[in-house]
């Protein structure tokens, strides 16, 4: 646990950063309310407050900074506030309510899944035919590498209107655009994984008169496994996104994404600030149930993880 | 061609196509190696004593010239796998043990589940390793590993052995302790040997058959009989007769050295 402490010292330091900017990012907001209860605030009209930055007007009224980290609806929520409404929305709701985050967590989580598979399916599919076809090695990269410089918020919305017009909705539109963002790294690691073995590794095979099926399976796909891994968890953090992005702009009702869409609308920063939690959570979650994984193969294969 | 010719090249040339133009890798090679010999390539880099092992295991082409291997040719061979090849890195893979590098070769050619775990106990006692199946190869140490890849390269009983540099990359203890034993290997599996390596007294130390090569064209420049008896302890190499063949290697090597 020698990691520790560096990771908590960083944590610490994002989160002093977060608990100082909460009072100059909310000052203004909480001139306006304490004025309305009758508290004094310098100067004393909306209009004259706006001529001040946040630090400035903060610096006339301290008297106010209590209140800036307890507003119901701040423009920058405080640490405490977001945990609060994390377990509210996690702990104390029935999960099959629709205000509890482990329901809205389970309907993003599950196309993430699905598209993951089928990211991940297609991508090692793709660097097989990369790997032994030539035609494949000079058609395919070009395209897989050009899909991925189309902004994905672009695309995301065309590919649900256009697998809704033809009867598919709900999981899958969504699932798509995950294994839109997730068989890429898969495909850039597995190509450099299969040919990995060296021109040695491959004349050993040669002087066996071994067939070509037995140097994919003895030699290059057990060669791949550090490489695949190394992609999987890229490529599962990206299917997270690309399931929350599937459901921001298509009026999605559930899901992380609905929850951030309907904070940002309806005026609720928590419920956004909540939402964005709860994905950077399961995302860290995912990305660290796969390194257990490949640990735990990777020492059963003999080898050290990279 | 005698009886008991396993190797026989004639006029055998191998010409590479590069950037820089041909280059000449090997020019009229002309050998034969005899049933149970332990043949040395030696000579600077360049000079084509690789190229001809490769040649010989059919991984490359020669572009004119013949060359026979059992009678057949090094592809034909290759097919009928009748030689085990050793390179000049143990080339182990990590994620298989010792005992499951061993049997790669002999998964691959179909031998059954017992006959594997059989071969493999057999072969890791021939380079004594016996008791280390189970490990992984960064479990052994480097000289270990090399002796793992000729276990692997014996496991299948080919007649042939061919070694570009097994122990190049080792340390001198090492490479003394290795060669000795891999004469006794030799005496007791009866190989035909053809061993690639940069050391004098190492060629003459195992050969009973040395070849000096020289680059620019890669070429034959010397081919000494060696008179030393088979059983040689490692002080041999102390003696004037050992001595004196060095000797001959040496000034093969300097003849075909072009000052360039």
């Amino acid at each position: 646990m020698k990691s520790l402490l560096p990771v908590l010292t960083v944590v610490g330091a994002i989160l002093l950063f977060w608990v100082v900017s909460v009072v100059p990012m909310n000052i203004h907001l909480t001139a306006d309310q304490a004025q309305r209860q009758d508290i004094v605030v310098t100067p004393d009209t909306p209009v004259a407050r706006q001529e001040y930055s946040g630090i400035g007007l903060a610096l006339r009224n301290t008297h106010l900074f209590g209140m800036a980290y307890t507003l119901e609806r701040p423009r920058l929520p405080s640490p405490h506030q977001v945990a609060v409404e994390l377990w509210n929305t996690i702990a104390l709701q029935n999960i099959t309510s629709r205000r509890s985050l482990v329901y809205h967590g389970w309907v993003t989580l599950s196309a993430t899944l699905l598209g993951f598979a089928i990211g991940t399916g297609l991508g090692i599919l793709l660097a097989v035919g990369i790997v032994y076809n030539k035609a494949m090695d000079m058609s395919v990269m070009p395209w897989a590498i050009a899909s991925q410089t189309i902004p994905i918020l672009a695309l995301a919305p065309m590919i649900i209107v256009m697998l809704g017009a033809i009867g598919i909705q709900g999981l899958f539109p969504k699932a798509v655009i995950s294994a839109y963002l997730s068989f890429f790294p898969v495909v850039v690691g597995m190509v450099k994984g299969l040919r990995s073995p060296d021109g040695m590794q491959l004349d050993l095979l040669r002087t066996y008169y071994a067939s070509p099926a037995q140097g994919f399976w003895k030699l290059r796909l057990p060669a791949s496994v550090p490489y695949l891994f190394a992609s999987l968890k890229i490529g599962i953090s990206a299917s997270l996104v690309g399931a929350i992005v599937a459901e921001l702009p298509t009026g999605a009702r559930a899901g992380f994404g609905a929850r951030m869409l309907v904070g940002d609308q309806y005026g609720q920063p928590l419920v956004t600030w909540a939402a964005l939690f709860a994905a950077a959570i399961t995302a860290a979650a995912l990305v660290g149930l796969f390194s257990m994984i490949e640990r735990w193969t990777l020492r059963r294969m003999g080898m050290h993880a990279a | 061609m005698k009886a008991d010719t396993i190797i026989h090249a004639q006029g055998l040339n191998l010409t590479f196509e590069t950037n820089d133009g041909p280059v000449h890798a090997l020019k009229d090679v002309n050998l034969e190696i005899n049933k149970g010999d332990f043949v040395s390539f030696i000579g600077p880099s360049g000079c084509g004593k690789t190229t001809f092992l490769r040649c010989i295991a059919g991984l490359e082409i020669p572009t004119g010239g013949e060359i026979s291997v059992n009678g057949m040719t090094p592809d034909e061979a290759r097919m009928a796998r009748a030689y085990g090849y050793v390179f000049q890195a143990a080339g182990l893979y990590p994620w298989r043990t010792i005992g499951g590098n061993i049997k790669l070769p002999l998964e691959i050619m179909g031998f059954s589940k017992a006959e594997q775990a059989e071969r493999v106990a057999r072969v890791l006692d021939l380079v004594d390793l016996a008791g280390f199946e189970k490990k992984f190869p960064w479990q052994l140490s480097g000289g270990m590993q090399q002796r793992a890849s000729i276990a692997r390269a014996l496991a299948f009983d080919a007649d042939i052995l061919l070694m570009d540099e097994p122990f190049g990359a080792l340390d001198e203890i090492v490479r003394d302790h290795l060669n000795e034993q891999l004469l006794h290997l030799w005496a007791r599996t009866e190989k035909t040997i053809g061993f690639v390596t940069h050391s004098i007294p190492e060629a003459v130390y195992l050969s009973t058959k040395i070849v000096v090569m020289s680059p620019r064209p890669g070429r034959i420049t010397d081919v000494i009989d060696s008179p030393l008896p088979k059983e040689r302890p490692l002080d041999i190499r102390d003696t004037p007769e050992f001595i004196e063949i060095a000797h001959r290697v040496r000034d093969g090597l300097r003849a075909g050295h072009v000052d360039d």
